[in-house]
Parts: C-alpha cells; structure tokens; sequence
C-alpha cells in the first residue's frame, strides 16, 4: 500500500523504531488489549479519497445547498446574514492561531492570549461589564452557564424566563437546568414585550431573570424596567443581547444587568448552519470568581515586561474538579477571535453607523410590506432593531416554500415555536441587504402571501 | 508588545459601512439608546492586519512544531479541510433553512453519524455536544432520563471516576446533579478492582472512563470492568478523549460502553484555534437512542435527509441547531481521505509514543513500566529531588529547544507528571530530536540547573508570574489608567493596572 499523506514513518524508521522498544512488530504494542474487545475486521468504512476526491465530493454536498449567496435571505431568527470582511479569514487562517491548544504555557502562546485580553476588552466595553470569559459555545449555553452562577450567587431554586427570548435558548437553559436543580417560569409576551408588572410577580424568590434585547420578535424589551423589577426582588438580571445592536443601542451595565450574554456569530463569523461560532459572557465585579470558562489576565515576567496568562484557574474543572464554576474546557477561541478581529475592523463609527443602516434598511421592509403588500406588523407600535413580525395571511410555512420558488427566503415561520402564529413571519434584514432586494421581497411576498 | 487599544487614534477607521439617504431613519427610544460610544479601537485596515500577524508569530501551533501536549492529539491539520468549510454552500448556509434548501448539509451530517457508529461500535448518534465536556454533561442527562423513565432515579444517584480521570469528568457529574464517587488507580496503572468492588452497587447510575486512561495505558481488565458495571445494572460512559489510540483496533462498544463522546478536535483533526472550537458528538447503544438531544438527524424514506424533533423521550436540547457544523465538514474530510486506513492512523500513534518513551525512559522516572499506548507520563520527581529542577522547569526549558512542552503536574496522581503525546503526525527525525532535547535537559538539570529554572530563555517573553495574575485580576484594558495618545496630555500616568 502506498504511504498515507498524513504520515512519514517508512518501512526503515519502523524496523529501527521497533527494535529500540524491544518490541517484533506494531501489533505487539497492543498486546494490553484483551482478544475479546479487538476488532477482528477491518472497519467498514469507504475506501480512502485522494484530495482531488474528497474536494470534488464535499463541495458537491455544498452546492446542495440553498445558502445566502445563491438565495435572496431574511432569514435571521439569531443567526444572521452579516458581512464578515476579509481580514477575518486572513488572521483566522494564521497557522499559529489556527493550530494551535488552549494556551496552557503562556510563554509559547502570548500571541492568542493577548488576543483574548483584547476580546474580553472588547466585550465589557459593548456591554457595559468588568469581566469576560473568553468565550462560551454559543448564545444558548451561556446562557446555562449563567443560571448556574445565579445559582450560586443567591442559592435559589427559581429561575425566570421571558417567553420572547429565542426558544432556542429556552430550551438549553430547561435542559441544564434539571441537573442544576433549578425550576424553570416562563413570562409571557404581552404584545409583543414584557410586561414589568407581569414579571415582578413571577421574580419573587427566583436566582435570575433572563429576558432578551431585542428580543426573539426583534422588539425592543423595556430593559431598564425589568433589570430594575428583578434586581428588586434579588433576582440576578441577565440580558441576552445582540452585539450589533450595541452600538445604538444601551449597554445592559448601564441599565444595571448583572451578567450580559449572547450569541457572537452575527459579529465576526459566518451562519454554517449553526456553528462554530462563540458565545459571550460578561458580568460585574463581584461575580468574577463565579464565572466559566476560561480568562485572561495581565501579568508580567522575570524581567517586569507585560504578559498575559489564563488566570483564575481555581474556577476550572481541571484544579477544583467537582467543585468547579463549569466543566467547559475546550471553547470557542478562534471564533471569538474573529469577533475581535471584527469588531476592529467596525470600530466605534463602524459599529454605530452598521445599527443605523439595519434600522433603516428594517424600518423600510417594514414600511414596504404594510403599505405595498398590505401585510402588518404583528406588534405595529412597538419599536424593533434589524428584525420584525409580520402576518401573511396564512401559513407561513407555505409562504416560504412559495416564496423560495421564486428565489427569496422571506424569514423564519414562528409558529414553529409559538402557538397561535401559524401566520406570522419573522423578517431579518441585515446591513448586506439593499433597498432594491427589499423591493423584491414585497413583490415576491405580495404574490405569494394570503 | 502594544495592544490594538494602544495604537487606536480617534477618527481612524477599517470599514465603509453602507447607508442609504432617503430611507426611514427611525428613532430609538431615549432610555434604550447608547448614552457613551464603546471604546473600540480605532485603527485602518494595514494596521489591523499587522496587529493580529504579530500576535501570531508571539504563538505557537502544530504548524510551526512539535507539540506533544498529552491528552490532546496535537496532530496535523489538512488545509483541505478549511477550504471545504469556507465554501459558500456551508459557511453562508443558514441553520433554520428549510429541509429541501439543506440537503447536502444534512447528508453530510448523517454520513458523519455513520462513521461515528462504525468507529466507536454503537448504534446511534448525536452530533449536538459543542465540546468533549459537553458531550460528557450529556451522556450523564441520558443516563439521568434512562433510570427514570425505569424508575431508578432516586435510587441511583452515584457516578464512579478513577483518580486519573480529567477534571471535566467530576465536573459534569456535579453539573448533572450526580454525586461523585473516586475509585484508585492500582500498582500496574489499572483500575483497582478490589475498590471497585466496594463502591459499585445498586446505588450506581455510571462508571465515567478514559480508555487508555491519561496514563496511556490501556486497562487490562476492561472485561471485569464491563461484568461489575453491568452486572450491578449501571451504564458505562467512555470519554473518547484518547481515541485516537484505538481506532480501528477496539471499539468502545465492543469493550462494553453505552456511551461514548468522541473529540473531533482531538482524534478527527479539527483545528483547535487556540482553545476552540472542539466537537463532541456522542454515539450510544441503542437502549439510550430515545433520550439523545433534538433535533435528530435522519434519512426519510425515498433517501431524502431531515431534521426530527419528534422524539417525545428526548432530554432536550443542550446547544443551538444540529451543533458545530464547520466542525463536520472538516472531521467528515478527514476521514474520508483515511478511508479504513484510520487503523495505520492509531497504529503510527502507538509506535511514535512507544519509541519517544524507550528513548527517554532512563532519563526520566517511569511510574508504570509498561508499554504505552498513543501517550504515556513521565515524572521528574528525582530532577526535582537531586537538582531542584520541576517539570515545570523542564517544560519551560524545551521552548528553548523549539519545542512546545508536554502536558505537566496531570494526572494527578503522577508527581511532577510530564505527559507526552507525539500523534501520528511527524517524521522520525522530529521525534528524535525532541528525544535529543529531553536528554540534553536531563543533563543540564545535574550540571547546570539554572537553565532550567530561568527558561525560557528564547521567547517573546521570560517567565510570567500566574500567581501575581491571580492575586490583583486585570483583566481588560484599563483606559483610565492609559491616556490614549491622541488626548490631552495626562498627568504622569500611573503605572498600576486596572483592576475590576
């Protein structure tokens, strides 16, 4: 058989390598191994693939595929449709980042550890909080993560939920929550947000509340008034935000969030049908020894220069075991760098001025369908981000299938997770997409909806 | 070396964001919007990219050497594979797109199940887990939703772990609301089967297992393991953390696991980034198959692929979508272009860590004089004892040689444990020179110890002070105390770092 790629030992090295351990052939080295648990076959796998094949194989899989470049999109729903520039592939692909572990010896690795000091700056500074990990799985286990601190914080067995924060996310927080021993309330929406009074009721006793900005049907929650009607009731309140949004829209540590929280992907990484992207997860001072993850800080070495080091390791599973803060180890670094990397290319202008084109661009979809398609907003005086309900007049899951036949994917049905919205759309509409491809979505929408 | 926010100056910028006149401009309300801009940094695109390409050569990874840190299959990764995840009918492909619209991500999907069924010796997979943590975490909730849905929930509430076992595992048991049970680790390095026999009873929900264990050695009585676990009516999890010492030679199944998390950023040849993304998937006998998370994915009949969310015993869902799906695409290649060769994959492991180990073994004190399998731990316990000198040190000393070091100080139950894990990947002759550095820093331990304790010697920085990093946390930027250089003069700016 020829010589495998992915390998280098030729027949000599292997005589020689053999001989030094003392041993007559490979298959002695597994002489551990009992009989009965060897596999006496070989495995029933497809032949091997020469490069050549294995591209021309995956890349016919990829074309398969309806994606945002071959498929007019509005689809968001929390993964969105961003540009994500060129510079992010070019430092992703860095072989020193790419190939590299979870920066265990600093001194071989400051490169990505400065990386992640940046990050975490770059994340407290959109989020108005002292701490950031560096980085989570993705929107909907930081979220997890978070009840687990709240947990620990107040030694509560109650935790609330805000029905319009991404079902997603619901249904992660739910899943953990039973090992977590915490009980699970859910407010619902009230037109579309959340009613303060509604949820004051629900908090009493509660470790947290988790409500989202803007939320699942892009409105924009009064987060103020609920952080305040939580943290009233000693409940830990925790804001799943968009980071796009956070360059018009409030800081959630200004309006007193104890933890920030959310999905990264729309900044700095592409939808991949889910993943990988990174989670984020910032708090306030006093919950630092309390938090997941990873985290970098600043030191210096031998000589007094600054360097930078994971820190804080009595937290992690590897010191304190099962006493830790989580179990995370491996995350979701390259993809929070990406982020970083994103986020800089934005910069602050960058980042205010991507919020008011989604605004307008979201506002003119809206404006478009009521008044050319005479299709509604579902909560008309509620104002929203880069994101919007919409009724079309009967299923929408029709309307999609219709609506793509003629090239456009107009948005996410949300009756496949709340009830009584069989009709409703939810429209994403992104800095990537043009007035232009707004006006073909109206048309397309004003023939296909009922 | 600066960072990015030290070499921001206001009103410089990287990007040209799009905006229309003549559209809606609509208002936030007053109390939602930004009341003070972040401080991003403000830096043109050249800089931008310098910035991160310096960063990058202040970094090591499998692409520029050797990295034989145990426990985490630093091997190489195809650069096939990262132009297959880019490709826009993946990377723009969105995770709520319709069935029809995602065919060949779904085939991709279930195809990668297949291999994983075959590879591990079970029946069904979930490719969701983020991570070989979570994948853990989720086994334990299928463990938990198997004995109460057979009324066994209150009565078995223990999780057995040996004293090697990675943090994570213990970690997770808490997490999934199971309490901890410890079981040694015998004179040959094997799990003591007497303790074990004390601690396995009707009370049992789950032994957790790394099998070859963080020692590298591959426990001999897996078969007496498998009789007192199953016998006592309790499931066997395998953390797939050092599969890459078996594949194609014994199967978890077969050895008699129930559950089994496979690292796709270890064994399967994703890139780890630097501390992620990972990949998790875990495969089960079929007895478990009802509880895995949703959506599951599956071929419909006539061939079509699709998403199932009817699975009315599911324990839920433990992250967004189907998981990591570039993660897939990558793993997925990679194996194909092994093919049923996966074998020589396991096999060229195992001769690489036996022949580093032979050379290195009487320099270095073996704790378990044994053959290894694709890793095996060394101490520097008499280094330390004669000369003063650490594993530690003797990790912080290879950087000089132009080595990353192995992993040290774990297990825990190795003093000053030095963990060696070489893969398949790399040529004899890298192999011998990193036996060459080892030898040469055994020497320098006895002649000139000081090498050791002030390595390294050779890198973008000396060594760092963890503790001092840990005792006063700074861990963002501090503006304050760090007058940007574009405003007014400060007064003499201090040197203290922020604190949070």
């Amino acid at each position: 058989m020829t010589q495998h790629p992915f390998l280098a030992l030729t027949d000599s090295d292997r005589e020689q390598m053999l001989r030094t351990v003392g041993a007559g052939s490979v298959d002695e080295l597994f002489g551990d191994l009992p009989e009965a648990v060897r596999l006496q076959r070989e495995l029933d796998l497809e032949p091997q693939l020469s490069e050549h094949e294995v591209f021309a194989h995956v890349s016919e899989l990829a074309e398969r595929n309806a994606d945002a470049s071959s498929e007019l999109s509005f689809l968001g729903a929390g993964i969105y449709d961003h540009y994500v520039p060129a510079v992010v592939d070019t430092i992703l692909q860095r072989g020193e980042l790419l190939t590299a572990y979870t920066p265990y010896q600093p001194e071989m690795s400051q490169g990505v550890l400065q990386a992640i000091f940046e990050y975490q700056t770059a994340i407290c500074e959109l989020t108005g909080m002292d701490v950031s990990n560096a980085s989570g799985y993705d929107g909907t286990t930081v979220a997890a993560d978070a009840c687990y601190v709240a947990k620990h914080a107040t030694g509560r067995e109650k935790l609330v939920v805000t029905e319009a924060t991404n079902p997603q996310v619901r249904q992660v927080v739910k899943t953990y929550a039973a090992g977590f021993g915490l009980e699970i309330v859910e407010v619902p929406h009230r037109g579309g947000t959340t009613d303060p009074d509604e949820l004051e009721s629900a908090v009493v006793d509660a470790a947290a509340v988790i409500f989202q900005q803007p939320n699942f049907f892009g409105c924009l929650e009064p987060a103020p008034e609920l952080v305040a009607r939580a943290a009233d009731a000693g409940a830990l309140p925790i804001a799943h935000v968009d980071l796009l949004s956070l360059g018009v829209l409030e800081a959630p540590g200004r309006y007193g969030a104890a933890l920030a929280l959310g999905e990264g992907q729309a900044a700095g990484n592409f939808p991949s049908f889910g993943g990988p992207h990174y989670g984020f997860l910032a708090a306030r001072e006093e919950f630092i020894r309390r938090m997941p993850g990873r985290i970098v800080g600043e030191t210096v070495d031998t000589a007094g220069e600054r360097g930078y080091v994971l820190t804080l390791q009595t937290r992690e599973q590897h010191i304190r075991r099962e006493k830790a803060t989580s179990n995370i180890t491996t995350n979701q670094t390259l993809l929070a760098l990406g982020g970083l990397v994103y986020l800089t290319w934005l910069g602050p202008q960058g980042l205010r001025e991507l919020g008011e084109t989604c605004l307008s661009l979201a506002a003119y979809a809206k404006q478009s369908l009521a008044e050319r398609a005479e299709l509604e907003a579902v909560f008309p005086g509620k104002a929203t981000f880069k994101e919007f309900a919409v009724r079309v007049g009967r299923n929408a899951r029709e309307v999609v299938a219709a609506a793509r036949e003629r090239g456009v994917h107009p948005g996410y049905p949300v009756g496949r997770d709340y009830e009584g919205m069989d009709d409703v759309l939810l429209v994403a509409v992104t800095e990537q997409r043009t007035p232009d491809e707004i006006d073909r979505l109206v048309d397309v929408l004003a023939e296909v909806a009922g | 070396m600066k960072l990015i926010y030290e070499k921001s100056q206001s009103g410089r910028r990287a990007s040209v964001i799009p905006s229309y006149e003549n559209l809606p401009r609509p208002e936030i309300p007053a109390d939602l919007r930004r009341s003070e801009p972040p401080r991003l940094p403000e830096v043109p695109e050249f800089e931008l990219v310098r910035h991160f390409t310096e960063l990058s050569t202040r970094n090591f990874g499998v692409d520029t050497g050797f990295y034989p840190l145990g426990s985490c299959t630093m091997k190489y990764n195809p650069r096939i594979n990262e132009r297959l995840a880019a490709l826009p009918g993946f990377a723009r492909l969105h995770p709520l797109q319709e069935e029809d619209g995602s065919q060949g991500a779904l085939e991709l999907m279930w195809r990668l199940q297949e291999i994983l069924a075959e590879v591990t010796g079970l029946d069904a997979v979930s490719l969701q887990p983020a991570a070989g943590s979570q994948g853990e975490l989720t086994g334990l909730m299928l463990v938990r939703a198997y004995f109460a849905t057979r009324g066994e929930g209150e009565q078995r509430r223990k999780v057995v772990i040996p004293d090697t076992a990675h943090g994570t595992n213990p970690a997770s048991v808490t997490m999934a609301g199971y309490e901890l049970t410890n079981v040694q680790t015998d004179a040959r390095g094997n799990i003591d089967i007497d303790d074990l026999r004390g601690k396995v009873d009707e009370h049992t929900a789950a032994l957790m297992l790394t099998n070859p264990s963080t020692l590298g050695l591959f426990d001999e009585n897996i078969q007496e393991i498998e009789r007192i676990f199953h016998g006592a009516g309790a499931l066997m999890y395998y953390d797939g953390a050092n599969l890459n010492a078996v594949c194609g030679i014994s199967r978890p199944g077969d050895m008699g696991f129930d559950i089994v998390h496979i690292n796709l950023h270890k064994t399967f040849s994703q890139p780890h980034g630097g501390g992620g993304p990972g990949g998790g998937p875990i495969a089960v006998r079929e007895i478990l198959e009802p509880f895995l998370p949703v959506p599951a994915v599956v071929r419909r009949e006539h061939g079509a692929f699709g998403l199932d969310f009817d699975r009315p015993q599911t324990i839920g869902k433990v992250r967004g979508f189907t998981g990591p799906f570039g993660v897939f695409v990558r793993s997925y290649a990679y194996i194909r272009m092994w093919g049923p060769r996966l074998r020589e994959m396991s096999e060229t492991a195992v001769l690489n860590a036996n022949y580093v180990l032979a050379r290195l073994k009487e320099a270095y004190d073996l704790p378990f004089d044994r053959l290894c399998m694709h890793e095996f731990v060394l101490s520097a316990r008499t280094l330390k004892r004669e000369y003063g000198c650490t594993a530690l040190d003797v990790a912080k000393r290879l950087m000089d040689y132009g080595f990353h070091p192995p992993t040290i100080y774990f297990p825990l139950i190795v003093p000053e444990a030095l963990m060696v894990e070489p893969t398949e990947t790399e040529t004899k002759e890298t192999l011998d020179a990193f036996c060459d550095a080892m030898l040469a820093i055994a020497r320098e331990a006895a002649e000139e110890p000081e090498l050791l304790k002030e390595a390294p010697h050779h890198r973008p920085v000396r060594r760092l002070d963890e503790v001092r990093a840990a005792k006063r946390p700074v861990v963002k930027y501090g503006f304050e105390e760090h007058p940007r250089p574009d405003a007014e003069p400060a007064p003499a700016a201090t040197q203290s770092p922020s604190g949070v």
